[in-house]
């Protein structure tokens, strides 16, 4: 959107140069965004980074394999759970693990993604509500988000950096009560969602507010290395879930429980709609906003799916799956020098990507974080030239960045 | 000048009008023969009456931040204040003592006397507005025979302190807030004052206490119900109000996502807490001049009961009732005021508490292209409405031309939006409930013009 001419010849205007953060309330933690406007248009916004940095690569590289686990957790906070089995999943192909893990481990693995995703979305929708100013819907996210919290609390100890997920197993066995109360909440849970998009997302105002705002273009999207939400809302099926299947959703997706929508697919199922939805049309914030939404009742049915799953669980495979592979005293484990791996997983935020490599020493030579909040901020300054201040908060709240995550 | 002025505060010249009627009739010696040992009862409680509407104006505030803290409470699955007294009656209490125990800070590079005037005229301009507020037939601080104009005048003045106040703390988040709220609240004071001539038109007269006279009689008497494009006024006065008020979904000058705290971003302690009493006391104000030019003021809409307060009161019927009757029948009108005026409070806060901000731009269509245009026309159609010939049409039918006359066009109005209220309640209820039909049936993600980068 251009600034008329005439406005510059009529009227002596000033640009203004705006700080936002890296205090402010809707910056999503310490991003700072220098922004120059033209009264209330953005001319350009550009966001400044760093103001969370702890060395998380360099650390990695003085803790041995397992201590690492905790600063995944602080990378991305609001998926602490999926970054854990995201760099599980690397060190175990580092070390050539794959075969050795049980299969409950696997299911009860990706039970845990899955449950982590309904929790990151619950926060990113609950606060994209408060960021174009609408309260109520934040706390009612805030309050599903509150049981779920607690299933992880039951099963950690934890309730936001849980470091559960270790290579070779789990931290603490798995408590088999716990199924029950997961089960509980799916049940609960779907009609919470009717919930939320009635007071929500088909808001006449809300979507006034975020639809045609932020556009971004499939070309951009790939330009810029978006992923997840981001680049589903542009109209890119690119899910990891279903393109390069991990975890037990090789299996999942042969017995249809989720599937990814392409481009020209038909859903004769309207039911089915907001399932096989994760897939925007226009790169707007609303379709960012409603592939999160779809992806609630996505992977509630996926956590549904892995619960009957561990019923139908032999004894023998509970036993085998309830701990971790590694004793307490071969801790120190080592990979050969030189070996190398890239693992990369689906996270709520798009893909993670974790490359390990050793040297021979019970310690990582290198680990490097692809993180994707990173990555999808980088589109901050195309996409909001020309928008509305209101709508650069829109815009930010739209990309879903975690700071943590960004900084690391 | 000074004659016109005190012509003005009194206009009627045979005898005082509102809260001096009862005075008078509390000090003359008329009274004081005639009631003799009830004096010191009776005039115990006109002093009390005296003292409602500066205790009210003040006191409102304290109950309506607990109800909004209450309301917003449960919209949220919450249960808000707990600890300080009854289910935390005493909050606000503790936060005004917390309020007022805070460093008053000024901002180095704030302009010094706009900074503390701001506030200060923020708040008199609300409170002004009070003054020309029925609450009773006979309670009222001054029955200007300007009432109406007075309010839209005063209710302008506010802008001003809040302009001051932004524009002094020298701060860019508050110049933001400042631009907003002038550009939003100058716009949104044409569709009110336009809604305001409206109900002029039909009353033929600016006094508030005339206003609430013309719709004496059953609930089809009111000005929402006078003709069909009446209940639409009525909205368009509620959203402009909401838009004057700063509230949801209009409240972007302070829009706290957006801009940190807007206009008072600078400001703290007791001056900030007095931007938040201005608030309230605004929301109470733009909910009594609903209740009042459209909902009947204190008439409760059942015609024998209002027939009993307008006698009661006395001071019109030319009778002359007796005092006590009088202080109960002002006290009747003051309550059901109130009780109208904080259903509408609870729509505004419902509404906070529901919907998203909208954007600066959206706001400026909302009131130029749509209430703009609709309340002139709304005003042209009133007046060919009052101009209608109605009683000459009906002299030929007995029944409706003794009986009936205006009451029946009126009461069609009223019972053709109540059936649709009624309806919609049930509609909504039968629709909203799936959001997965809604998702198929209508298409929000198709947009007409795409404005890519």
């Amino acid at each position: 959107m251009a600034i008329p001419q005439e406005l510059h010849r009529d009227v002596r205007t000033e640009e203004f140069l705006l700080n936002m953060g890296p205090q402010h309330p809707s910056t999503h933690g310490v991003l700072r965004v220098v922004v120059r406007t033209d009264g209330e248009l953005v001319l350009e916004a550009t966001p400044h980074v760093g103001y969370l940095h702890r060395c998380f690569e360099k650390c990695a590289e003085n803790t041995t394999w397992k201590q690492v686990v905790p600063y995944t957790d602080r990378m991305d906070y609001l998926a602490a759970m999926c970054n854990n089995i995201t760099y599980t999943l690397a060190v175990e192909k580092l070390m050539g693990w794959e075969k050795l893990i049980p299969r409950k481990t696997t299911i009860v693995r990706t039970l845990l993604f899955e449950l982590q995703r309904i929790a990151s979305h619950l926060m990113s929708i609950g606060t994209y509500g408060l960021d174009v100013g609408a309260i109520t819907p934040f706390l009612h996210c805030f309050r599903e988000r509150e049981r779920l919290l607690e299933i992880f609390e039951e099963v950690s100890g934890q309730r936001l950096n849980y470091s559960y997920i270790t290579p070779g197993g789990f931290q603490y066995p798995w408590p088999d009560a716990i199924n029950r109360k997961i089960k509980g909440f799916c049940e609960y849970f779907e009609e919470r969602i009717t919930e939320y998009n009635d007071l929500l997302s088909y808001n006449g105002i809300f979507i006034e507010r975020t639809k045609s705002i932020g556009v971004l273009s499939p070309q951009q999207a790939r330009a810029y290395g978006c992923t997840g939400p981001m680049l589903r809302g542009s109209g890119i099926a690119r899910d990891l879930r279903w393109d390069q299947p991990y975890l037990l959703y090789d299996e999942l997706k042969k017995e249809g429980v989720f599937r990814v929508r392409y481009q020209g697919d038909k859903t004769p199922d309207p039911r089915d709609q907001m399932v096989d939805w994760s897939l925007g049309e226009l790169g707007d914030c609303w379709s960012r906003y409603m592939v999160r939404a779809a992806e609630l009742e996505q992977s509630r049915r996926i956590v549904l799916a892995c619960l009957a799953k561990l019923d139908k669980l032999t004894d023998s495979e509970k036993e085998a799956g309830a701990g971790n592979i590694i004793k307490e005293a071969d801790r120190a484990y080592t990979a050969p020098k030189g070996e190398e791996a890239y693992f990369k997983s689906e996270n709520p935020r798009g893909e993670l990507g974790y490359y390990v490599v050793s040297d021979g020493k019970p310690k990582a030579y290198r680990v490097k974080a692809r993180a994707p909040s990173f990555n999808n901020l980088q589109v901050l300054t195309e996409i909001s030239r020309g928008a509305m201040v209101a709508d650069l908060i829109a815009i930010i709240g739209s990309i879903d960045i975690v700071l943590g995550e960004v900084d690391r | 000048m000074i004659p016109l002025l005190a012509e003005a505060l009194n206009p009627n010249p045979a005898g005082p009008t509102g809260v001096l009627w009862l005075v008078q009739k509390l000090v003359g010696p008329d009274a004081f023969e005639r009631w003799g040992g009830t004096l010191t009862l009776v005039g115990s409680l006109g002093i009390l009456l005296l003292l409602v509407v500066p205790i009210v104006a003040t006191l409102f505030p304290l109950f309506a931040i607990w109800l909004e803290r209450k309301v917003s409470a449960h919209m949220q699955s919450r249960l808000g204040p707990m600890e300080v007294g009854w289910h935390g009656w005493l909050q606000t209490l503790a936060d005004g003592i917390k309020l007022l125990g805070k460093e008053d800070i000024i901002p180095a590079g704030a302009d010094k006397p706009l900074f503390i005037l701001g506030p200060i005229i923020t708040l008199a301009g609300v409170f002004v507005m009070l003054a020309v507020m029925p609450m009773g037939p006979h309670l009222i601080p001054a029955d200007l025979n300007l009432g109406l104009f007075f309010l839209a005048a005063a209710g302008s003045i506010e802008v001003i302190g809040v302009m001051m106040a932004g524009w002094a703390s020298n701060n860019k988040w508050s110049l933001f807030g400042t631009m907003r709220l002038a550009t939003q609240l100058v716009s949104y004071e044409v569709p009110l004052g336009i809604s305001f001539v409206t109900v002029t038109a039909m009353a033929g007269s600016l006094s508030m206490q005339e206003i609430v006279r013309q719709q004496h009689g059953w609930i089809w008497n009111w000005f929402i119900f006078r003709n069909p494009v009446m209940p639409l006024v009525f909205i368009i006065y509620f959203t402009a109000s909401l838009a004057e008020t700063k509230r949801a979904p209009f409240d972007l000058p302070e829009a706290e996502s957006e801009l940190v705290a807007g206009f008072h971003t600078e400001y703290s302690g007791m001056r900030f807490s007095i931007f938040f009493l201005a608030e309230y006391v605004a929301m109470y104000v733009v909910a009594a001049i609903a209740a009042v030019i459209f909902l009947g003021g204190w008439h409760t809409g059942i015609g024998p009961f209002d027939a009993w307060i307008q006698g009661a009161s006395g001071g019109w019927g030319g009778e002359d009732p007796s005092l006590a009757m009088a202080v109960i029948a002002n006290l009747v009108g003051m309550h059901v005021v109130f009780a109208k005026a904080w259903v509408l409070i609870f729509v505004q806060m419902w509404l906070r508490w529901t919907l998203p901000r909208i954007r600066l731009d959206q706001v400026m269509d909302l009131c130029l292209k749509f209430l703009l245009p609709a309340s002139v026309v709304f005003f042209m159609v009133t007046i060919g409405w009052e101009l209608l010939p109605f009683e000459s049409w009906t002299s030929d039918i007995p029944f409706i031309k003794d009986h009936l006359q205006w009451r029946l066009p009126r009461f069609a109005v009223f019972l053709v939006y109540s059936c649709l209220v009624g309806y919609w309640f049930f509609w909504f209820k039968r629709t909203f409930q799936d959001p997965f039909k809604r998702s198929v049936k209508e298409k929000p993600w198709v947009i007409s013009g795409v404005s890519t980068t």
